[in-house]
């Protein structure tokens, strides 16, 4: 099973295809719709991020060594973002999941993209998965 | 002599930039507007020829700044027809301008008494008299609205009643652009003695305002929605309120003598200007304002009213367009959402394209509860924008509509 650092590396492959922004956000947009929606029920306040402008809705659970995330959004740029996080976070040791350098998004670009408001989002996605995967490798 | 935009584009140099690539079209004037090179000269020319503090030094340069700074309070005077300058004081913006008020009036309002708001209005008039509401145990009453986004007033005299000691209220809700029916809620207000604030943060650039005609206790304006510098408002008040209510803050500029056990205030209006005032940013809406009578506020508003039924019509042609606040009198601002999409992501798309519009919002929670939505996307226009950018505004929205669904 590939790697977080060999996930990075397919995704920063991936978005390196595109010169256009407006082609980089169709890419997270298209990212963003083939997530798997979150049940309605599994959207509740609890599971909210913090932080984010839009509302982000982030489960996670323990899989044997693994940390599982699933995750919804109500704004689908967003939805993409979170997406391309679990793309490479997902059924990956918790250990490693909460020590991991994700040096894609700089690597893509999308940290310096970002609005402030929006970078302050993306890193409070960051933060709440390795807090979770912090919490299950313990 | 017809309205020539060109020519007043050329006054505002930061609309002619690329962003991402495309020309830049700024539709998010609502929250600020562009400043024209007048503006932008006089500060430089206070900066480069006349920086000094004001109306304490006896020398040159203080004096210079001291009249640059009063004869603005004069043309602010003579824009809303105030009856003197001492009614005329300087604030941060709006939001310091109505704290001000119902700081003051904390002195003055009893419980058993009633605030009156409108259900449109932006959060700096909602809080301030929360507060005041919390400190003297008044009661905060609201206007309602109906689903156009318009004020109701059928019942307004069991809301404002004979215990009503403030109604305050916008001129031109920010959210949705929706022009209030101030005359009525002014008539009902003065008829049991209740005292009255008109908030023109929205149309302080684009209508006329004559306080003495309205025969309103207090008005305010800001500076940078108007074209001029941020960080300065205007609160008018009729001189007997202001001499009523007890100043908001302490320090330099608003007293008459201090001894360390206690002091006695200035007169209006340094009673409610403690500290340095703003005073590049006072000559820098001097030339704001010159410069927008020159244009002609009745032209700028007929443009402006051109280019919101414009867009209105254009954007309409898009499958699930939805204008959110279709009053009928409505000014400069097209909030919207479009099903299937949310706000965010057409704020996104819009940039990308090279187009400026304010999504979220827009510090009306209330409002967007009642429409039973998050958040709109909003464009709002002035005196610069043309069709041609209203026709790059619909064809990015088409796309990011595209994209998104």
């Amino acid at each position: 099973m590939a790697t977080i650092k060999e996930r990075q590396e397919v995704l920063v492959e991936e978005f390196e295809f595109f010169d256009e922004w407006m082609d980089k956000y169709n890419h997270i947009i298209e990212m963003g719709k083939s997530l798997d929606a979150l049940p309605e029920e599994k959207k509740n306040d609890d599971l909210l991020v913090q932080g984010c402008q839009s509302k982000v809705w982030l489960h996670a659970e323990k899989n044997g060594e693994n940390v599982r995330f699933q995750a919804d959004a109500d704004a689908i740029i967003a939805k993409g973002i979170v997406a391309m996080l679990i793309d490479v976070f997902d059924n990956q040791p918790a250990k490693e999941v909460a020590a991991a350098d994700l040096g894609f998004l700089e690597e893509i670009g999308l940290k310096d993209h970002l609005s402030p408001t929006r970078a302050n989002g993306l890193m409070s996605m960051i933060k709440q998965m390795k807090f979770y995967a912090l919490a299950f490798a313990g | 002599m017809s309205y020539d935009v060109q020519a007043i584009r050329q006054q505002f140099p930061i609309l002619n930039q690329k962003i991402h690539g495309r020309p830049l079209v700024y539709l998010d004037n609502a929250a600020t507007a562009q400043k024209p090179i007048a503006v932008i000269d006089a500060i430089s020319d206070y900066y480069l020829n006349y920086n000094a503090n004001v109306h304490r030094g006896v020398h040159t340069l203080s004096q210079r700044a001291t009249d640059a700074m009063e004869a603005v309070r004069e043309d602010v005077r003579a824009h809303i027809n105030a009856a003197e300058t001492a009614e005329i004081i300087f604030t941060r913006g709006i939001t310091d301008s109505i704290n001000t008020i119902a700081f003051g009036m904390g002195a003055l309002v009893k419980k058993g008494q009633n605030i009156v708001i409108t259900a449109v209005e932006h959060h700096s008039n909602i809080v301030p008299w929360q507060m005041l509401c919390q400190r003297t145990g008044a009661e905060l009453r609201h206007l309602p609205m109906n689903e156009h986004g318009e004020v109701v007033l059928d019942g307004i005299e069991e809301i404002i009643d004979e215990h009503t000691a403030m109604v305050a209220f916008n001129h031109i809700s920010n959210a949705l652009g929706t022009i209030n029916p101030v005359d009525a809620i002014l008539e009902r207000a003065q008829k049991v003695g209740a005292w009255t604030l008109v908030d023109g943060a929205q149309s302080g650039p684009h209508a006329k305002v004559d306080v003495r005609a309205w025969n309103v206790d207090f008005f305010t304006l800001s500076s940078h929605k108007m074209y001029g510098p941020t960080g300065l408002g205007v609160l008018y008040g009729k001189r007997e309120r202001l001499e009523a209510l007890p100043p908001y803050q302490g320090g330099g500029e608003m007293i008459a003598t201090v001894t360390l056990e206690e002091s006695t205030y200035a007169g209006l209006p340094h009673k409610f200007e403690a500290g340095t005032p703003h005073i590049e940013g006072i000559i820098g809406f001097g030339a704001a304002l010159k410069y927008i009578n020159e244009v002609g506020i009745e032209a700028i508003a007929a443009h402006e009213k051109e280019l919101l039924e414009y867009a209105t019509q254009e954007c309409s042609e898009i499958e699930g367009f939805r204008v959110i606040g279709d009053a009928k009198n409505k000014a400069s601002v097209l909030s919207f959402v479009v099903d299937g999409t949310h706000p965010y992501d057409l704020g996104v798309l819009l940039d990308q394209q090279g187009v400026a519009v304010r999504t979220g919002q827009h510090c009306t929670q209330p409002i967007m509860d009642a429409f039973c939505i998050d958040g709109t996307a909003r464009a709002s226009f002035a005196m610069y924008n043309t069709k041609e950018e209203i026709d790059l505004f619909k064809a990015a929205l088409e796309k990011a509509v595209t994209m998104l669904r």
